[in-house]
């Protein structure tokens, strides 16, 4: 184990990731509809701000600002060409930032969905979902990313598609998903059939885990779901500041910096070992959850309940696990040659 | 059961088993199987329209409540709505010359300053599935696209998707542009997206805000269904 993620895990029982990078960067000024990854090159400074930020609130690891740094996403900006330049810059950036640090802070290079549906469902085969990963994945790489970081998918065959692609980088790797539907991801999927899909990977990550969704309670689940099936391997909580809300004409995040302390401590007792927050965390938040997981002792396993009564309620009754699922599909009234 | 073992010949099922066999089928997403008892009902005589809306969109509505009640998730969704595409094949272009009434036409984009498109993909592919005729502006629209395609395509209905909460806003720019046109009664407008919810969608003068694909899908109908009453009426 040499990489840096590993030898930190290797040091430490807790590590505190950062927190939204959409967020903050509409805070300096990025246009809707632009790519943020441009920025990488248009506004250096900015990104480095950026970096320095979650740096400076405690961070140990930071995410790089190339997200939607695949060519299916560029494309939507006629950025297709620029896969390799946007996501080399934006880790370089990133390694400037966390050489100066001090101490040893981990460049995680971020790696976005594709935004696309996977065959046969929809048109995007593994074939180019692995093509346009490595692609991304090599460019991180020259940068000088520690690790690979991916997040917010939602179909096990991305996630698949995207350790294949990690392997043929030849790069340590984390990967989340984001269950925002009724406990589980978008298609379907629930914490347990996560755990199961990382656990048979030929490549499989460092940690695994959830990123955004719908708060953090139901963050918090997705956690509990986790870490009942007494894995090993590292778990990863990275939960929104709260719940969009629509005031005034404007929106913010209902989350505040004492709520998402309170969190960050919650995410270690129900198990997570790398936390951090996604959108609508601000450094204000870093800060804060950083001094409650310094400065306050581990607990016990929390109920959902106690989940509820700090954070505020789940979205939905059930998250598709344990003995209360979901409903069976309907019987087929007949069977067919 | 033993009778689940049995092979089932689709063209000796009388019109009511068929149909709802036809329904399991679309549930089951099978493609060839929904081809097959399309054209059996044809050569039957059932009018196209009747095929549309007694098996395909019966059963649609189906898969629609399971997905609405967290039973069916999105990659069965869309299995069923391929399949319901492969009966739409075969029944579009006779419903063009019966001069039958598709069941309704969409424009759907996302708004200007926002790039995400999935959600609004869903939409399309369900509205599709569910006998709808879609056409999908893509991401990042301006109030004029919208405009232009809407009048264009004679469209009943005009779908916006934002995922952001710094670009939902521009719906009501777009909708404000309708008003001050004289055409905002001329279509039904829908909005959907992660951070809306029904009390934006209000203050903004759209027509429904939609939950989810299953639910643009029931709302769509809903209009609709008013819309021909009141031509009627």
């Amino acid at each position: 184990m040499t990489d840096a993620l590993s030898r930190l895990l290797q040091s430490r029982d807790w590590l505190m990731a950062d927190g939204a990078t959409g967020t903050n960067l509409f805070n300096m000024g990025l246009t809707a509809g632009d790519a943020p990854e441009i920025w990488n090159v248009e506004h250096p400074d900015r990104i480095r701000t950026l970096y320095r930020s979650a740096v400076e609130a405690g961070s140990d690891i930071f995410l790089t600002n190339t997200f939607g740094g695949n060519a299916s996403r560029l494309k939507l900006h006629g950025a297709q060409s620029r896969v390799s330049e946007l996501n080399r810059i934006g880790a370089e950036l990133g390694r400037e930032v966390a050489d100066a640090a001090g101490r040893p802070v981990v460049v995680a290079g971020s790696v976005g969905p594709t935004g696309d549906i996977m065959a046969p469902m929809g048109p995007l085969t593994h074939e180019t979902a692995v093509e346009m990963f490595h692609e991304q994945a090599e460019g991180l790489k020259a940068g000088g990313a520690d690790v690979l970081w991916l997040e917010t998918i939602s179909a096990p065959e991305e996630y698949r598609a995207a350790a294949e692609a990690f392997k043929l980088a030849d790069m340590p790797w984390c990967g989340t998903m984001s269950f925002d539907t009724a406990g589980r991801t978008m298609m379907g999927l629930t914490s347990e059939g996560m755990a199961r899909t990382v656990e048979k990977l030929d490549n499989p990550p460092i940690a695994f885990g959830a990123n955004c969704g719908v708060g953090a309670s139901d963050l918090l689940r997705t956690v509990l779901g986790f870490s009942a099936l007494g894995i090993e391997r590292p778990i990863i909580a990275k939960g929104n500041a709260g719940i969009p809300k629509y005031e005034d004409g404007h929106i913010h995040y209902d989350g505040t910096p004492e709520l998402m302390a309170e969190y960050a401590v919650l995410a270690r007792d129900c198990g997570a070992t790398i936390i951090g927050g996604c959108c609508g965390t601000m450094p204000e938040h870093l800060e804060k959850m950083r001094e409650a997981l310094s400065t306050r002792p581990r607990g016990p396993r929390p109920t959902l309940d106690q989940i509820t009564e700090k954070l505020g309620g789940f979205s939905s009754a059930s998250d598709g696990t344990g003995d209360d699922a979901t409903p069976a599909r309907r019987p087929r009234r007949r069977s067919r040659g | 059961m033993s009778d689940e073992e049995e092979e089932i010949i689709l063209s000796e099922l009388d019109d009511d088993e068929l149909v709802q066999q036809m329904m399991d089928d679309l549930y089951d997403g099978l493609k060839e199987e929904i081809e097959e008892g399309v054209n059996i009902l044809l050569e039957r005589g059932w009018t196209p329209y009747r095929v549309l809306t007694e098996a395909l969109v019966g059963g649609m509505t189906i898969v629609g409540a399971d997905f609405r009640d967290g039973i069916l998730f999105v990659p069965e969704v869309l299995l069923a709505a391929n399949a319901m595409k492969g009966g739409m094949a075969i029944l579009k272009p006779l419903l063009a010359e019966t001069g039958a009434r598709t069941i309704g036409k969409m424009v759907i984009g996302t708004v200007k300053g926002d790039i995400h498109d999935i959600g609004k993909n869903l939409v399309s592919m369900m509205m599709e599935g569910a006998g709808f005729e879609i056409v999908d502006l893509g991401i990042n629209n301006p109030v004029e696209e919208y405009i232009e395609a809407i009048k264009r395509e004679e469209a009943d209905i005009l779908g916006m998707s934002a995922l952001l909460t710094t670009t939902m806003p521009y719906m009501k720019v777009v909708i404000d542009t309708m008003k001050e046109q004289g055409i905002r009664d001329d279509y039904i407008i829908l909005v959907g997206g992660a951070p809306l919810n029904e009390e934006f969608g209000r203050a903004i003068g759209a027509d429904a805000y939609c939950r989810d694909a299953a639910v643009a899908v029931e709302t769509a109908k809903t209009f609709i269904a008013r819309k021909h009453n009141q031509a009627t009426a």
